[in-house]
């Protein structure tokens, strides 16, 4: 088969009432999400997850990675009218984007921002589809040792990739390989770290987990201060660009979707890295780089069309090779494992309708979300007049009977409280939750194939470094470590130097 | 405690080394195996010493450089949110999904310092309705609606 047949199975599934109607469904939660700040994609999903259960896996995957992608829409939203990123994958829009609805190009601005983010949707659909199925092709030939290198590649470049410190990012990746392991080992049989606890015999819930460690405790921070938001009834202007403007505008969308659709191929990317990425190469490549800060357009289009591109494409490690790069993606591991679905290479050959159409219903979502948005933008800016104190008891609410429902179970719950506290700690710690989120998810694939692969070298660790292609990767891994202590290692060199000299 | 240079590091590290402790010593019950044929015992162990040395390395990296003081931590708001969540889902088979979702969505507001309790009853009804109609109607959720349904 080749792409077009793919892209036509694809519509074939995409383009049923009951796909689209959940396509739409995530695509308007995502921007909604999106446009309130104090609530991410990560913890929205995790709350939708249980009531996935009942829906075809197809359309549970659909509704889910809507979310995603619509929660980027709805993030420039209020980046652009009131200086706030509603999503932290927004927040270099703000810079720009506040500055023309400051000078009255609202309109242009959340257009372009639409229409970029579009174009980079339609991009990143075609570049999945063929990317996709080499990929995994080569992804059927790893054995168990390629496996694991793979994953210590993909964490090791989740936590390079991630801002803070690179000691704690590791070690919140070990410990989230841990917490991974609670429950029934598959091999032995024996309960591990399960206390006597039924419940956690089954292991921790992935939902739990996230909801506690990215909802909770968003929550509770958001508590412990009075800041007031700030509303302002920006004009928003007429909903078209200039000629000039769009002139200005093309090149920067394309780079956009350029460097998105890499960067959101890259472990630890995704939307937040694509569009930081972008915003810094338009402001080096640009003739004039102090309009920067000041409304240039480039500043919104590059920005918008990457983090698009860029959230779509990180569906590309999961979907080929099973390995999730980002915490939303490790919440689609979740999500996949629910309905029985092993991610991975199989995934394509076992499951074509699955795979093809989820890729296809990201560029109906797209078109869905270029054609409501524009008209919706004073709707979502309504509901921004409402208070926070109304909100987040919400938010609690729709969390509390998400992870109930999972299996009608009060433990859950409590699990999910206890999750909340240790987000808070690791919160005020600074310690990002995001590389414990995916070992969580990666800790029993990864023991599972540490033991296969040890199992066929009879007990002899340099089956990792005699195998060209697991070899090639755990240099990789060791490379990127090595990238970002150099520099730190350099500066702190330095700063001594300069402490010895005065 | 001066000779703590940057206490979020320090402290970071100390609760890494507890749990890295504890997978070691609850570990240390199952069976290790053979590096060939690894028992449940063996992954947790390695994890378990790494997790404990990366924390003795920022812990005690923590007595050289330099970082802020402790964040300030509030005990209200953790209490409240996260105790009326639980008893939500303690209570929730019991009470029915509206009288628990009122009671959570008023417990939980009295955490915010603009705490209005009329306001939040008012949102606690409209809430309730809201999810008895998403949740149980919408969805099928298997969930009593008042005390009396079960």
């Amino acid at each position: 088969m080749d792409l077009f047949s793919h892209l036509a199975l694809g519509f074939g599934v995409a383009l049923t009432p009951i796909n689209l109607l959940y396509a739409l469904i995530g695509a308007l939660v995502g921007t909604l999400i999106g446009v309130l700040p104090g609530i991410g994609p990560v913890a929205t999903i995790a709350m939708l997850l249980p009531t996935t259960y009942a829906l075809q896996p197809v359309s549970a995957l659909i509704m889910l990675a809507g979310i995603y992608y619509g929660a980027q829409y709805g993030g420039s939203t209020t980046s652009i009218l009131l200086n706030m990123p509603g999503e932290t994958s927004s927040a270099v829009t703000c810079l720009d984007g506040y500055q023309m609805a400051r000078k009255g190009q609202a309109g242009a601005a959340l257009a372009i921002a639409a229409l970029g983010s579009f174009f980079a949707g339609c991009v990143a659909t075609v570049f999945v589809a063929t990317v996709a199925v080499p990929l995994s092709e080569l992804a059927l030939k790893f054995g168990p040792a390629e496996y694991c290198s793979l994953m210590i590649l993909g964490l090791i470049g989740a936590v390079v990739l991630a801002h803070g410190s690179l000691l704690k990012a590791i070690a919140m990746v070990v410990l989230g390989l841990l917490l991974g392991l609670v429950g029934t080992d598959v091999n032995s049989g024996a309960a591990r770290f399960a206390f006597g606890v039924p419940e956690l015999i089954d292991g921790l819930g992935v939902v739990s987990v996230a909801m506690g460690l990215f909802g909770f405790a968003e929550i509770l921070t958001n508590l412990e201060s009075t800041e007031k938001r700030e509303l302002i009834t920006a004009k928003i202007g007429g909903l078209w660009l200039t000629m000039q403007q769009f002139k200005e505008a093309w090149p920067a969308v394309l780079r956009g979707t350029g460097i998105g659709s890499i960067l959101g191929l890259l472990p630890g990317g995704g939307a937040m890295l694509a569009s930081f990425g972008a915003y810094a190469l338009e402001k080096k490549i640009a003739k004039d780089p102090s309009r920067f800060g000041k409304g240039a357009i480039q500043g919104v289009a590059g920005p918008e069309s990457a983090n698009n591109a860029g959230a779509q494409t990180s569906f590309i490690p999961l979907l080929t090779l099973g390995i999730p790069e980002n915490a939303v993606m490790a919440l689609m591991v979740g999500a996949m494992t629910i309905h029985n679905i092993q991610p991975g290479p199989q995934v394509m050959t076992s499951n074509p309708s699955l795979f093809w159409g989820l890729v296809v219903s990201m560029w109906v979502g797209n078109l869905m979300l270029v054609v409501l948005n524009l008209p919706l933008i004073g709707i979502w800016i309504k509901l921004l007049t409402v208070p926070y104190r109304v909100l987040y008891p919400a938010i609690l609410l729709f969390c509390a009977i998400g992870v109930y429902s999972i299996s009608n179970a009060s433990f859950d719950v409590a699990q999910t409280a206890v999750f909340g506290a240790l987000g808070l700690v690791f919160f005020k710690l600074e310690c990002e939750p995001a590389p414990l989120l995916l070992g969580f998810v990666l800790g029993p694939m990864m023991e599972e194939n540490l033991r296969r692969a040890m199992l066929l070298s009879r007990g002899d660790p340099t089956v990792f470094f005699t195998r060209p292609i697991s070899a090639g990767m755990l240099i990789a891994a060791a490379a990127l470590l090595l990238l970002i202590v150099a520099p730190n290692f350099r500066k702190k060199r330095e700063e001594a130097f300069a402490e010895g000299e005065t | 405690m001066a000779f703590i240079r940057h206490p979020k590091d320090f402290f970071a590290g100390l609760i890494f080394i507890a749990f890295g402790l504890a997978a070691i010593i609850i570990g240390s019950n199952y069976s290790l195996g053979s590096a060939a044929r690894m028992g449940p015992g063996y992954f947790p162990r390695i994890l378990g010493i790494l997790l404990v040395a990366l924390g003795a390395a920022l812990s005690l990296r923590a007595l050289k450089i330099k970082g802020d003081p402790l964040p300030r931590w509030y005990w209200k708001p953790i209490l409240v949110v996260l105790g009326s969540v639980i008893a939500f889902g303690m209570l929730v088979t019991h009470l029915g999904l509206v009288l628990s979702t009122v009671g959570l969505v008023v417990a939980s507001s009295a955490a915010s310092p603009e705490f209005r309790p009329k306001e939040a009853l008012i949102s606690g009804i409209l809430f309730a309705a809201l999810a008895a109609g998403v949740f149980i109607f919408g969805l099928n959720l298997q969930l009593p609606l008042w005390p009396w349904s079960n």
